[in-house]
Order: structure tokens, then C-alpha cells, then sequence
């Protein structure tokens, strides 16, 4: 069982408590081979409405130009009232995620109370800082933060870059190779006052678009019945939104996806016949 | 050059545990109950921010009575065993049995090498998926263990407040009445505590994952019977 003397007492800080026990492992030295092909998770995006905030990820994970997985989960409840989604090397994300997690409970558990959101999102930063000499090497990750702030009541937003750089957005925040797809996605179409609908819909048409143009971001793969992970977090905490909703909403929103390009298709040959050719 | 007196290793053991005993007997006791749904665990504690009950982990909690710096820095020591051992291997392989063994470690530990024992008594207690398996170590301040079920008491009134106890407590209650039997063992015939004098927390059978809640003091009312 741990103690300290008060010098050395690590406090409520569970990633300190980790690094004495000898618990986190250290960055390489050099560069990750080429040949050594490092899985990657890809595309998150976060949204603010009405209620709070919605993340969202779409489930591919990729080595190189191989798939490595097609149901990979990338947005995770922080604690109860907050959320993080991760893009980058998938190892090292998971693993900060795992001790985010825990750092959350951890403090709450030592202090009797419960971090701020501003304090559990500058701790995230903390943990991508620290990641940086890893990331050097080629195992970058970057997260986005996002919960409902209780004391202000409203949903509030973290992106992060490679060094920490904590910078918290208004209205919408993305991660991973299809983030900036996926942003401009988000960016047409935001407006203030979403509803849930409207919120959860407008982040599946994102990853949905993003998919569309980032071979490392996976679509909805309606064959196996693996869709995003779409998560809502309000007043009442995290919540993951069940796949049949997800489902659901891919089909009503079949039309409109298809009506943009004509459902991708290029007539061929020009019909003499067909009178209602557009 | 002056001769240190002779002690008997029997008088210096009997010495602190004196010592020890009659500093825990100073503070105000503690009930640990089971009921339908859960462990309850009821402390009489007029403060609402120095705590004697707390989290450990996902179904495991911690009360501790006697010097508040030293179970709370139990306390702590305790919650990062726990977490380091989540964190290394699963949420699944942390147990009540393993911390209150560590805890004993560490008690007798202090009891024997230091020059003063600690002034303190613990549970940890452990919900289980049923009632039968639900678990309660008491440690003393020496190190001693004890592996208690139904209902544990904890303090220097322990023996009457256990025997109220046994001849009010049964099983299957819901947690208004075990809470009501609690208090009233607690209390005894002469006294009775109301919301302001009490710390109450429950651990949750039924919880998905943290089952520790504490009943605030501004709700307790709704839950102890009217006087």
C-alpha cells in the first residue's frame, strides 16, 4: 500500500502516483519504423446544442492502407458529466484515455470533490503535453474534450494540438484526418439553438461526408451494422446513443445524402428514351 | 551511564493498546448495516466536510473512527492501492479482502515498530451481487482482522451499540428501516440523533459500476422516520 512523507505526497494527482509506481511507459528514442505499421484512429467530432454537447466517432482504425479494425471505439465518457474522444496512434490514446478516466475518479475519490471542467480539460491538455516526446516518434494523439459544464450549465468544448495547446471552441471542435471534412461539414450547417435531433444528425452527416472523401475514416457499414458512436452529454451525464437510433437516422437521412450528387452516380449513356433525365 | 529501566514486552503491548483504545474511545461510533439493496453505513459525525465514510472503489468503502489524520491518511493509501491495481491489471481484481489485508499489514506494522500506534479503527466493506456475499473487514488498531456479516460496529461503544443492533437488525430490510434500526442502535435508549448529527452513505447493489452514494445531509430527512 502507497504512502508518501508530505514532501513527496503526490496528492490527488494519479498520473504522478502511476509515474513513482513505475506504471507509465517511457516515449521511444527514435522514430517508430516504417515497416513497424502503428494503428491509428481517425475522425471525431463534438457539437454544442440546446442540451449540452454531442461527440461522435466513426469506427475504423487504420495501419497504413490496411484496415485494423472496423469497430473501434474512439469517444468515452471522462466521468459523468463530461466526455473524450481520441484521434491519433490508437495504443498510447486508449492508454491516455484509460488514465484520464482515472485520474477524474481518482481526484474525486482523494479531494471528496469533483475537478471543474476547466480543470479536467487542462489536465487532458497536461496528458497530450506529456505525450509530446512520443509523439515526436510518431505516436501523436489528439484529443477532443467536451461535457457539461454544471456550474455554468452549458456544454463547452476542447481541442487540443500535438503540444498540449488547450483551446476550447464555442460551437464545434474535430480531431483526426477527416476532422477538417468533417468540420466544414458541421461548420455549414451549424446554427445556434440545435436540438438533439438536428445535433446528432448533423455529426453522423459529418463522419458520413468525412468518410466519404478520408479512406481512414470508416462510413456507416449497414452489411455488419456498425454505425458511429454517437454520445450525448446534458444535465443528466453521459449518454451513448443506442445504434438502432443511429441506424434509424442513416436511413431517414438516405434522401438527403443522396440528393446532393445524385447518389454518386454518372449516367453512362445518355438516355434518348428516358424523358425525365434531369 | 544510565541504564534504560527494564519493560516487560507484555506491559509495553498492553501500554499502547491502552493508549490506542482509549483515543479511539474519545471519538463517536459507527454502524455498518446490510439491508435488501445494499451496506449501509451510518456515522455519527456532527461535520459535513471531514468525512468518515468515503469511496474506495467501484463496490468497496472505507469508514474509519478515532484520530481523523490518521484514517484519513489510511484512507487515501487506500484509494491509490486500489486505483494503482485497477489501473495495472482490471477494475475486476480489485477486492475488500486484499485492501483490508494491506491495511492490516500496515496497522501491525505501526503497532509494533512505532513509538505510537494508530489511534484508529476501519471497515472496509465490499457489496456483493447478494446479500450472502457481501463482505465487512474490521481491523483494529493493532492489525487485528475481523471478517464480520450482517452488520459491523466500529468505536468505543462498539459492544452495546452491537448488541441493540442484534436484537433489532433482520434481513431483507429497505433502506429506511435499516436506517432507522442504525440510528436508533447508535443512539441508545437515553439519546436521539437527528439529520445534523448524522454521516450516512450507502453502497448499491444494483449500480452499474460506482456504487458508493452518500445520502447529503439536506436529503437524510426524507429517509430517517419522523420525530
Amino acid at each position: 500500500m502507497p504512502f508518501f512523507a508530505a514532501s513527496d505526497d503526490p496528492g490527488p494527482d494519479f498520473a504522478a502516483l502511476a509515474r513513482i509506481q513505475g506504471l507509465v511507459p517511457i516515449a521511444p528514442l527514435s522514430a517508430v519504423d516504417d515497416r513497424l505499421r502503428i494503428t491509428h484512429a481517425t475522425t471525431v467530432v463534438a457539437v454544442r446544442y440546446v442540451d449540452g454537447v454531442v461527440m461522435a466517432g466513426d469506427r475504423r482504425a487504420t495501419s497504413g492502407n490496411i484496415i485494423s479494425h472496423r469497430a473501434i471505439e474512439k469517444v468515452f465518457p471522462a466521468d459523468r458529466h463530461s466526455g473524450v474522444a481520441i484521434a491519433g496512434a490508437a495504443g498510447p490514446a486508449m492508454e491516455m484515455v484509460k488514465l484520464f478516466q482515472l485520474q477524474l475518479e481518482h481526484y474525486e475519490k482523494v479531494e471528496g470533490s469533483q475537478l471543474s471542467l476547466e480543470g479536467k480539460a487542462n489536465q487532458l491538455g497536461q496528458m497530450v503535453r506529456n505525450n509530446l516526446p512520443a509523439a515526436m516518434q510518431g505516436l501523436a494523439v489528439v484529443p477532443i474534450f467536451a461535457g457539461f459544464d454544471v456550474r455554468r450549465q452549458t456544454g463547452r468544448l476542447f481541442q487540443y494540438d500535438i503540444t498540449g495547446g488547450r483551446y476550447e471552441e464555442s460551437n464545434f471542435a474535430t480531431s483526426g484526418s477527416g476532422g477538417s471534412l468533417a468540420g466544414s461539414v458541421v461548420k455549414m450547417k451549424f446554427h445556434e439553438g440545435l436540438t438533439r435531433d438536428d445535433a446528432v444528425d448533423l455529426v453522423i452527416t459529418a463522419l458520413f461526408e468525412a468518410a466519404d472523401e478520408d479512406s481512414a475514416t470508416g462510413g456507416p457499414d449497414m452489411v455488419r451494422g456498425i454505425y458511429p458512436v454517437v454520445a450525448t452529454i446534458t444535465t443528466e451525464g453521459f449518454e451513448r446513443v443506442l445504434d438502432a437510433e443511429i441506424a434509424e437516422r442513416f436511413v431517414g437521412l438516405l434522401d438527403v445524402l443522396a440528393s446532393r450528387d445524385g447518389g454518386g452516380r454518372i449516367s453512362e449513356t445518355p438516355s434518348e428514351t428516358s424523358g425525365d433525365a434531369p | 551511564m544510565s541504564m534504560p529501566f527494564y519493560v516487560a514486552p507484555e506491559q509495553v503491548m498492553k501500554d499502547r493498546a491502552d493508549y490506542a483504545r482509549k483515543g479511539i474511545a474519545r471519538g463517536r461510533s459507527l454502524v455498518a448495516v446490510q439491508f435488501a439493496d445494499g451496506i449501509a453505513i451510518v456515522a455519527e459525525n456532527p461535520s459535513t466536510t471531514l468525512r468518515k465514510v468515503s469511496e474506495i472503489y467501484d463496490r468497496i468503502a472505507f469508514a474509519g473512527v478515532g484520530k481523523y489524520n490518521e484514517f484519513d491518511q489510511l484512507r487515501i493509501a487506500g484509494v491509490r492501492a486500489a486505483d494503482l491495481k485497477g489501473f495495472s491489471y482490471s477494475r475486476e481484481d480489485v477486492d475488500a479482502r486484499s485492501l483490508g489485508n494491506q491495511y492490516a499489514q500496515i496497522l501491525g506494522q505501526v503497532f509494533t515498530h512505532e513509538m505510537k500506534p494508530m489511534e484508529v479503527e476501519i471497515l472496509v466493506a465490499e457489496v456483493g451481487a447478494s446479500e450472502s456475499s457481501d463482505q465487512f473487514f474490521h481491523i483494529l488498531y493493532d492489525g487485528t482482522v475481523m471478517d464480520e456479516d450482517r452488520f459491523t460496529v466500529l468505536g468505543g461503544d462498539a459492544d452495546s451499540i452491537a448488541s441493540r443492533l442484534e436484537a433489532t437488525w433482520t434481513p431483507g430490510l429497505d433502506l429506511v428501516s435499516v436506517l432507522a434500526v442504525a440510528v436508533a442502535a447508535l443512539a441508545g435508549p437515553d439519546r436521539s440523533l437527528v439529520a445534523s448529527d448524522l454521516e450516512v452513505a450507502v453502497l448499491d447493489r444494483g449500480a452499474q459500476r460506482r456504487s458508493f452514494r452518500r445520502i447529503e445531509r439536506t436529503e437524510l430527512p426524507d429517509f430517517l422516520p419522523q420525530s
